[in-house]
């Protein structure tokens, strides 16, 4: 077999793996019939043109940090009474420094140690003696406070992509980006705020014991006893004074429903405890009796109920006047775990379904009316030549369409406009070549010497000019987001399949009509 | 059949001195424009809440105004979009953050108290906080930098470095012009019209390239003495046909995405649209005299 004759069928190969390829999409929201051969996969459409919701979080790792240390400290004042170290002081100022005062200097040793030993993330950086009071102020490595900080994001991640999933929306994206920040796309997503409230609850849960010995209104006069504090209740916003001190915390947590209370009707959310937990859960319900267990979520109480007796089995209720939706909503936060730190949210982009139908309609209808225009022209302008460019174009298409579907790029509302952008540049390069065999045959050359001459002097310009828009999209593609990424993408692959057609398809189309139909004349 | 004639030699490089003063004038009142009227950035780089609603029923701007006055947004935007029949607005308010969810929920709430709730269909929500709308701006711009720069080093690679600043400079020309027209008609700016730049600054240095193609040939043919304005003069000559063509046919695609392609996507061809046209008078008319100038200083 001669090389032309296999360039030809590699022409072949190339165009029955696109067609293979696009064939899918075109079903639409359709099934692909059963006994399809080929791919199944379709091109994967962007929020813009399908619905949903684009987010983007921040964590603020810092609070991770701050929570760190102020466990840190909690942890070194019971260190140090454990030790005899006599401190008058021991607080953390900003969220990476502890300020401790010694009152016997000669203590300073023993913490050094101590310091050293079990914190060695500490460093100290300042020390001053006054009034025989020793001011010793340490702050956390650089290091440490970048490792929680990564930590935290990455656990932030983790937590998001559970809640996402059991939330159930399909193919979702979650991607982190930068340092801090987590980029979600939600397809499908209608409700903003229902998502938002899901992924906003750090879910922090909390147990802790209602101090019963001292009266709230006292507590609310300023006269607040050590050791306790005045949260709020969520329904109704009671003041009730709880100890400091959480008995259990929500990282023992096993699973987490939604139950429907049947007398009522009313929904609540049933946990259960892994076994470290039910244990932990049963001493704490055996000690404290016929006292009251308040339960906290994000530092508000839902529920506060008389412990009637030691509860074994290791489950609780969380109760607190749910919609079914709030309920369920509750029960996947819980199961997916607790956000290491807040996140906001930066950015927020909602599509909703209608203007998703709409921008696909008047994309796709600009894009038939532009090509037909162009087709035309093409046919009178160039005549025989011009349709074989346009059969050109329409295999340029599919080709672009074959390959955002095995790339798995996603289409976009601009992502279409750069389909519809290609149907104009891709003629450009049959036009320059055109234009030059025209040249070539004005100068007396035959049929076979102008085609490849034309073909030969167009080469250059043909490879600058789609180089240079090349160069431009790679460009956009770094630095847009999501429907201008779609963009770069879609005028990437229309550049690289409008080459291969005009340089290499078209030419053999005309080469084969030269060279094998000996054609004389060409109908430019 | 035939556009230009062939053979047909058009004297460009007369009408240089006209087409400086033009390009000029026009480069002076888009900078002017800049100064007095500003661009009128759009969600993606002012940041703050922008909600797009269509309404199954007859509804006027002063209606929707009135609706969400009750809730008191400073500096709150109505406009109509789209057709007439179609009933459909853009509110924007600079309010963003988690505040802006809470007026996203206020300003539907109140759409539908009035409106009725069947009748309103929230079509689309942005909600940018301050952080990422600099992130945009000052990334959006940055890369038509960027992309200036690639340009010109690769155009160096291939041509001359008299060819790589002429380029760039008719790139500039053609990105102050169109974003000036963009500050004279009020129209927003937008990530996609930061896009369309991009597009095109790669699509008029594409005329650009293959007229300095084409002069390269012709310098190459002439391997002798030669008069260097009517070489170029007979290079753009050479090549304006097919100038035309590509430029008319990509035109029309663009105008039907104007005409066509909807609201959200408007701005975006409207950018390409004047940025052609724009691109392709400079390749003709602003690069290659400057190629000109350059020959003429060094001589």
């Amino acid at each position: 077999m001669d090389r032309f004759k296999l360039k030809g069928l590699l022409i072949l190969a190339v165009l029955v793996l696109g067609i293979l390829f696009a064939a899918p999409s075109f079903f639409g929201s359709k099934e692909v019939p059963e006994g399809w051969i080929g791919p199944k996969e379709k091109i994967k459409l962007g929020l813009d043109l399908q619905g949903g919701m684009h987010l983007v979080l921040r964590v603020v790792a810092d609070k991770a940090v701050e929570s760190r240390m102020n466990s840190t400290v909690s942890d070194l004042r019971a260190q140090m009474v454990k030790q005899r170290i006599h401190y008058s002081k021991a607080v953390s100022d900003s969220p990476e420094t502890i300020q401790i005062a010694l009152r016997v200097p000669d203590d300073y040793d023993k913490l050094s140690d101590l310091v050293r030993g079990s914190y060695p993330y500490l460093q100290e950086v300042n020390r001053s003696s006054k009034d025989g009071v020793m001011t010793v102020e340490y702050r956390m490595s650089a290091s440490q406070v970048a490792t929680i900080r990564s930590q935290a994001v990455e656990q932030a991640l983790e937590t998001v992509r559970n809640r996402i999933d059991q939330f159930g929306v399909s193919e979702p994206s979650i991607i982190p980006q930068g340092d801090d920040r987590i980029v979600l796309q939600l397809p499908g997503v209608t409700d903003p705020e229902r998502a938002k409230a899901l992924l906003k609850n750090t879910a922090i849960l909390e147990f802790k014991l209602v101090d019963e010995e001292h009266s709230v209104q006292d507590a609310l006069r300023g006269n607040v006893p050590s050791g306790s504090y005045i949260a709020y209740m969520k329904e109704g916003n009671q003041p009730i004074l709880l100890q400091q001190r959480a008995v259990m915390t929500g990282d023992l947590l096993d699973d987490a429903r939604m139950r429907i209370q049947s007398t009522y009707n009313e929904p609540y959310v049933e946990i259960s405890f892994n076994r470290e937990g039910g244990r932990i859960f049963e001493r704490v319900t055996s000690e404290n009796t016929g006292k009251r267990l308040a339960i906290l979520l994000d530092g508000k109480v839902y529920s506060a109920p008389v412990i009637r007796e030691a509860i074994s089995g290791g489950k609780a209720i969380i109760e607190g006047r749910f919609t079914d939706e709030e309920a369920s909503d509750l029960a996947i936060i819980l199961r997916a775990g607790s956000l290491p730190a807040p996140v906001e949210v930066l950015e927020e982009r909602t599509v909703g379904p209608s203007l998703g139908q709409d921008s696909i309609y008047q994309g796709f209808l600009s894009m038939i009316i532009g090509g037909l225009v162009v087709v035309v022209f093409m046919i009178v302008y160039y005549k025989f030549s011009g349709l074989i460019a346009d059969l050109v174009l329409i295999a340029n298409i599919v080709l672009i369409l074959g390959a955002l579907a095995v790339l798995g790029a996603t289409l976009t509302l601009p992502g279409l406009g750069g389909i519809v952008l290609t149907i104009g540049m891709a003629i450009d390069a049959n036009v320059l070549v055109y234009e030059r065999i025209k040249e070539e045959l004005r100068l007396g050359r035959t049929a076979k010497m102008a085609v490849d001459a034309g073909y030969k002097n167009a080469l250059p310009a043909i490879l600058d000019a789609n180089i240079t828009t090349l160069i431009a999209a790679i460009v956009l593609f770094q630095f847009g987001t999501g429907p201008v990424q779609g963009f770069a993408v879609t005028l990437s692959i229309g550049i690289i399949a409008s080459l291969f057609t005009a340089l290499v398809l078209c030419r053999w189309i005309q080469e084969w009509l030269v060279n094998y139909q000996k054609i004389e004349r060409i109908s430019i | 059949m035939d556009i230009i004639r062939p053979g047909t030699q058009i004297d460009f490089m007369k009408y240089r001195k006209a087409a400086f003063t033009l390009s000029a004038a026009l480069i002076i009142i888009s900078i002017a424009a800049l100064f007095v009227r500003g661009l009128n950035y759009g969600t993606d780089f002012t940041g703050g809440t922008e909600i797009q609603v269509a309404f199954s029923k007859v509804v006027k701007t002063d209606e929707v105004r009135s609706a969400i006055e009750p809730i008191g947004l400073a500096g709150a935007s109505i406009q109509s979009i789209g057709e007439n029949r179609d009933n459909e607005f853009l509110i924007r308010t600079p309010v963003e953050g988690d505040t802006g969810g809470e007026t996203v929920q206020q300003i539907e709430g109140a759409l539908k108290d009035t409106f009725g709730e069947e009748n309103v269909d929230i079509r689309r929500v942005d909600v940018v906080g301050a952080a990422v709308s600099k992130d945009l701006k000052q990334k959006g711009f940055l890369s038509l930098f960027y992309a200036g720069i690639g340009l010109l080093i690769y155009i160096w690679w291939r041509f001359k470095i008299s060819y790589s600043v002429a380029a760039i400079i008719a790139l500039a020309h053609d990105v102050i012009i169109t974003v000036g027209i963009f500050s004279l008609t009020g129209r927003e700016i937008s990530l996609p019209v930061i896009a369309a730049l991009l597009t095109v600054i790669g699509y008029s240095l594409n005329d650009t390239i293959i007229v300095f193609d084409r002069i390269r040939e012709n310098i190459k043919k002439a391997a002798g003495s030669f008069d260097y304005s009517s070489l170029l003069d007979s290079s753009i000559s050479q090549t304006l046909s097919r100038t035309l063509i590509t430029s008319s046919t990509t035109l029309f695609v663009v105008l039907a995405l104007f005409l066509f392609g909807g609201s959200v996507i408007n701005n975006f061809a409207f950018a390409i649209m004047v940025g052609l046209i724009v691109g392709t008078y400079s390749s003709i008319f602003i690069a290659s005299p400057i190629l000109l100038f350059f020959r003429q200083e060094k001589e």
